[in-house]
């Protein structure tokens, strides 16, 4: 017995061994030429700068920069406790936040980067055209359940949203369901299908003539019918089709722009970032991620 | 020839013992893992909301009854359907099938149950669901009975496979028994070979359980995961959201530490009681039939 416990002892020791940290020998000091940019933000940019650091890294070897998310709050706090260089943001900055900044002798500089769009899409064999907004919001919240109550035919409506956790289901919700009203608490009616991809959604809207759905634009494909909406409440109001060029004038309502904040005029590495943003080379990668790129002037 | 000495043999037993312990520590860890994310939930969240009937967590509603309801209607439309098809499946295969039949059918139907879940949820969304929703004439194809048919696939193999290896193991003196005194082949099967062989199916549709109510890729893609509370008999048809979707769906995106993370957890130690639960009760069902069975014997 004695020996079978000697044996057991050296394995304990050996499996314990082998759990030890690796020695950081091999680790790369950073040479003098690298530059290195922090990149904090909103979470519904985070792949979207992601992606473009990963890109500017072919650009531009000797920079690094380091994307987190968190929100666009923690992204423009971290600007102002200066630990960050770019904060990224699905909102314009608040005048708070602006004050703050100032006190702690930071200049926050806007550049709008990319643009974000939600197409409403339904059956290509559904002949409705348009909706309100205040439509949409009835739909999506159980007022309205049967196509024919909007002109349609007599068929129910399938609400098709994303999950929870998506940046675009957050601000359909605000936008749309909301109308944009900060007091206002309405909430998805509970048959809403809250559907893991924007696959998912796609399979689902080409095949079943009852679905209404809604997806950034750029997940938009051929084979489905995008509506046309308004926000106004009146009769006569123009109903717009979501297109590059209807985001960028600012006539599609359901629609935002998405930023960077450097503190004060960007410089050196920074600014050579962000000059490439706006090229477009980069805004190709914002069309691939589902967002609308922002067209020169 | 040279024999092992004693030292290389202890050695082995060490190794083997080491790796039969582990599982134990194992299990230990996840449970004490759960309860420590999971727990916090009750603290933070006052407990008379879960049982409310609205799920909506990014503003703070964690009425998790829509999800245990949604959780048990897929497993049991799953289970009404895949228990009398696995047990008959098993029974032709073991008892009336030709030995030829057999050997061609058994790793047919194992081969079954290789598939990835995944791809069987894919042809679900896009196959299934399409048609069920034409000829049933429903809203959507995405709802519970669609996720209750995938599930039964799923579920299918590990019913034939296990049950059709317990009348196997049925000794064959039973049989001829049975038809010596005069009992149809089909009063056999029914009177004595299964009867015989009970525990053993018993064990194949907890684990048919196990697969349904434990399957998460395949419910997220076809259920519609709506999490609204039971109408009727129409449930079925409608779609619904299950507590592993709904775990898989969230846990991705959320904040570590949150209410939200801890809820989820939460819900995790729902499902592993109710994991425990079923099983405890399988075993002490297997264990008292053994039981009379052997007193009965002997």
């Amino acid at each position: 017995m004695i020996t079978s416990h000697k044996y057991l002892f050296i394995l304990i020791i050996l499996i314990l061994a082998a759990c030890a940290p690796k020695t950081d020998t091999e680790e790369a000091l950073p040479s003098d030429s690298k530059e290195y940019i922090n990149n904090t933000g909103s979470d519904t940019i985070v792949n979207l700068a992601l992606a473009w650091a990963e890109k500017y890294q072919e650009v531009s070897p000797q920079t690094n920069i380091a994307v987190s998310g968190g929100g666009s709050g923690t992204g423009i706090a971290s600007l102002i406790n200066k630990t960050t260089d770019i904060a990224n943001a699905s909102r314009q900055i608040k005048s708070v936040e602006v004050e703050n900044a100032l006190a702690n002798e930071i200049e926050p500089i806007e550049f709008v980067v990319a643009r974000d769009a939600i197409a409403i899409i339904v059956n290509p064999n559904n002949p409705i055209d348009e909706l309100t907004l205040q439509q949409l919001s009835d739909i999506y919240s159980g007022k309205i359940n049967n196509w024919g109550e909007i002109g349609g035919e007599d068929r129910p409506i399938v609400r098709l949203s994303r999950e929870t956790n998506s940046g675009t289901h957050v601000y359909f919700l605000e936008e749309v369901l909301r109308l944009g009203q900060k007091e206002n608490d309405t909430l998805f009616s509970t048959d809403t299908l809250l559907l893991p991809s924007s696959e998912v959604i796609g399979a689902e809207i080409r095949s079943n003539p009852n679905a209404l759905g809604y997806d950034g634009l750029g997940y938009v494909t051929d084979d489905m019918k995008v509506i046309a909406v308004t926000a106004s409440q009146e009769k006569d109001a123009e109903f717009i089709y979501p297109s590059a060029e209807s985001v960028n004038d600012g006539t599609y309502p359901i629609a935002r722009d998405l930023y960077m904040y450097t503190a004060g005029q960007p410089k050196g590495a920074i600014k050579e970032y962000l000059d490439w943003i706006h090229s477009p080379e980069a805004q190709q990668i914002v069309t691939q991620l589902g967002f609308v790129p922002i067209i020169a002037p | 020839m040279k024999f092992p000495t004693i030292k290389s043999e202890s050695l082995i037993t060490g190794i083997i013992k080491i790796t039969g312990y582990s599982a134990i520590i194992f299990v230990g860890l996840i449970f004490y893992f759960l309860i420590s994310e999971g727990l916090p939930a009750i603290t933070k969240v006052p407990f008379s909301e879960f049982l409310k009937t609205r799920w909506y967590p990014i503003e703070d509603y964690f009425g998790i009854l829509p999800m245990l309801v949604g959780s048990f209607i897929v497993t049991v439309g799953a289970l009404i359907i895949a228990v009398p098809i696995g047990l008959l499946t098993a029974i032709y295969i073991s008892e009336v099938a030709s030995r030829r039949t057999k050997e061609f059918l058994k790793p047919l139907v194992e081969l079954l149950g290789g598939f990835p879940s995944v791809v069987l949820g894919f042809l679900g969304l896009l196959i299934l669901s399409q048609y069920l929703r034409e000829i049933l004439n429903l809203p959507t194809g995405l709802s519970a009975l669609t996720g209750a048919l995938i599930l039964a696939g799923i579920a299918i193999p590990a019913i034939v496979s296990i049950s059709e290896d317990a009348l196997d193991a049925v000794p064959k003196s039973y049989r001829d028994a049975s038809l010596a005194l005069g009992a149809t082949e089909w009063q056999t099967i029914w009177w004595v070979t299964l009867p015989a062989a009970k525990s053993g199916v018993l064990t194949a549709i907890m684990l048919g359980i196990g697969r349904a109510i434990g399957e998460t890729m395949v419910v997220l893609m076809v259920t519609g995961n709506a999490p609204m509370m039971p109408k009727g008999l129409a449930t079925f048809f409608n779609p619904t959201r299950t507590m592993t979707a709904t775990i898989a769906a969230e846990m991705g995106e959320v904040a570590n530490g949150s209410t939200h993370y801890n809820v989820l957890f939460f819900i995790g130690i729902v499902l592993f009681v109710i994991a425990l639960i079923v099983n405890v009760t399988a075993s002490t069902f297997v264990f008292r039939r053994k039981k009379r069975s052997e007193r009965i014997l002997s």
